[in-house]
């Protein structure tokens, strides 16, 4: 199975969201990306106003932004992207919640295939899918810079 | 069992065809008439669950028009499965609107025109301008009983036009509706979008560039017909019984000019390529130009 593929190095939280949407029939899982789409986290109060602190994910057909935070090897990331698109919001909220809280060498473990691995591929179309890949992509770029500079 | 016009709007009256577009207040008035069904139809593949109009059912593009493996639509089978399952009938109107100024809606109904769906009209200025008029919406599911759509198969010689198609017709008016850095050739996919599909820049020789959102008024709906006329007539050249290919990207908003030209102007012989810059900019040996004019039709050998 190509969905399992990628086992051994995918951090339990990104593995936990990943079976909450095989377990559910394809349609179904539409309605769990609309979930985690309400459930993006607003961004803190210090990125309020400041821009400039995030990176738009080209990748993306709406304008959705991230930023990464790494602490103590501990990585944050933060997105804001708007209501009125869910799919991208869901993508965000999908790597906010998998990201956040990995050490610096679990996140840049993530597969970087992870987003055609949780089922959404013929839910969401491919072309849509790949905008979730290259907003994990940057993460990963910015934890890599931020690695060095935190 | 087709559904009366909307003949409430005197913008509409003035266009070719004024019943190609309903107003949210007609619509309103009409939801859950039997012979009516609206449907939604989204760039974004969620947006409909978080609210629509209540009782329209959502067509995908990406994965109910499109046939996954080969790049084309559905056939004339898939189409009635689709269609069936939807709860539409043959004769059903079907008012379709959806996000982005109806890019995605004009795509489905072009699709919808190929299988030869009679009566099937745009909501103006689509779900914003619903919503921004402070109208119904709900996410309430919508349930509709299964139909038996009949098979049809696809005419795809009189609205469409393949590659080969617009290598014919070069010389004949051509219609670029990206944006002006596509056109130009300094990028391949519209601003803010991402660089995908195509390996060459520009546009097809001679194509005229008429960026799709000109046709679009402050309010989110079509320009009235003396602005669109201006636009398309005046400025680029059109003329009445003239033969017209547009085309875009992927051929989304290319639809929504086709729509335009089609409907709302009365030109007859409009086709969409749909296969468009990604194919067109992709492809081996097929002249392109770059730069903001439009260029001379190559010599033929």
């Amino acid at each position: 199975m190509i969905e399992r593929m990628t086992e051994t190095t995918l951090p339990a939280s990104l593995a936990e969201i990943r079976d909450e949407f095989l377990e559910l029939p394809e349609p179904e899982r539409l309605q769990l990306l609309l979930e985690f789409s309400n459930e993006l986290p607003a961004v803190p109060a210090r990125y309020e106003g400041h821009q400039e602190l995030f990176e738009q994910v080209l990748e993306c057909q709406s304008p959705v932004f991230i930023a990464i935070e790494v602490d103590d090897d501990r990585v944050a990331m933060f997105a804001t992207a708007p209501r009125e698109a869910p799919t991208t919001r869901g993508f965000a909220s999908i790597l906010v919640q998998g990201l956040s809280g990995l050490t610096v060498d679990e996140a840049l473990a993530v597969p970087d295939d992870y987003p055609d691995s949780i089922g959404l591929r013929r839910a969401v179309s491919p072309l849509r899918l790949s905008g979730m890949t290259g907003m994990l992509a940057r993460a990963k770029r910015q934890i890599r810079a931020k690695r060095h500079s935190s | 069992m087709t559904v009366e016009f909307d003949t409430s709007s005197p913008k509409f009256a003035e266009y070719a065809e004024p019943g190609r577009l309903v107003t949210g207040e007609w619509l309103e008035a009409r939801l859950g008439q039997p012979g009516l069904v609206v449907v939604e139809s989204d760039e974004d593949v969620l947006l409909y669950e978080t609210g629509h109009i209540p009782g329209a059912v959502k067509v995908d593009w990406h994965t109910e028009l499109n046939d996954p493996v080969v790049r084309d639509y559905v056939d004339g089978k898939g189409f009635a499965d689709l269609l069936s399952s939807k709860g539409i009938s043959r004769d059903d109107t079907v008012v379709i609107y959806g996000d982005k100024n109806n890019w995605w809606a004009a795509y489905a109904l072009w699709v919808f025109s190929l299988f030869g769906h009679e009566d099937v009209r745009l909501l103006d200025g689509g779900r914003d301008k619903w919503i921004a008029e402070g109208r119904p919406i709900t996410t309430e599911p919508t349930v509709r009983e299964r139909t038996k759509y009949p098979v049809v198969e696809r005419d795809d010689s009189v609205l469409r036009a393949y590659k080969d198609d617009v290598l014919a017709h070069l010389g004949n008016p051509l219609i670029d509706v990206r944006s002006p850095e596509e056109y130009n050739g300094s990028r391949t996919s519209a601003p803010a979008y991402p660089e995908e599909g195509a390996l060459r820049a520009g546009h097809i020789p001679t194509a005229k560039s008429v960026p799709w959102a000109r046709a679009v008024a402050e309010d989110g709906g079509f320009k009235p017909r003396a602005e669109l006329d201006a636009i398309y007539r005046e400025e680029a050249g059109l003329s009445d019984g003239d033969p017209i290919i547009a085309y875009c990207r992927i051929g989304e908003r290319s639809s929504h000019t086709w729509f335009v030209l089609k409907h709302l102007l009365g030109f007859e012989n409009v086709r969409n390529y749909d296969g468009s810059w990604t194919e067109w900019g992709s492809a081996v040996r097929v002249p392109i130009v770059t730069g903001d004019a439009p260029g001379e039709v190559p010599g033929r050998s």
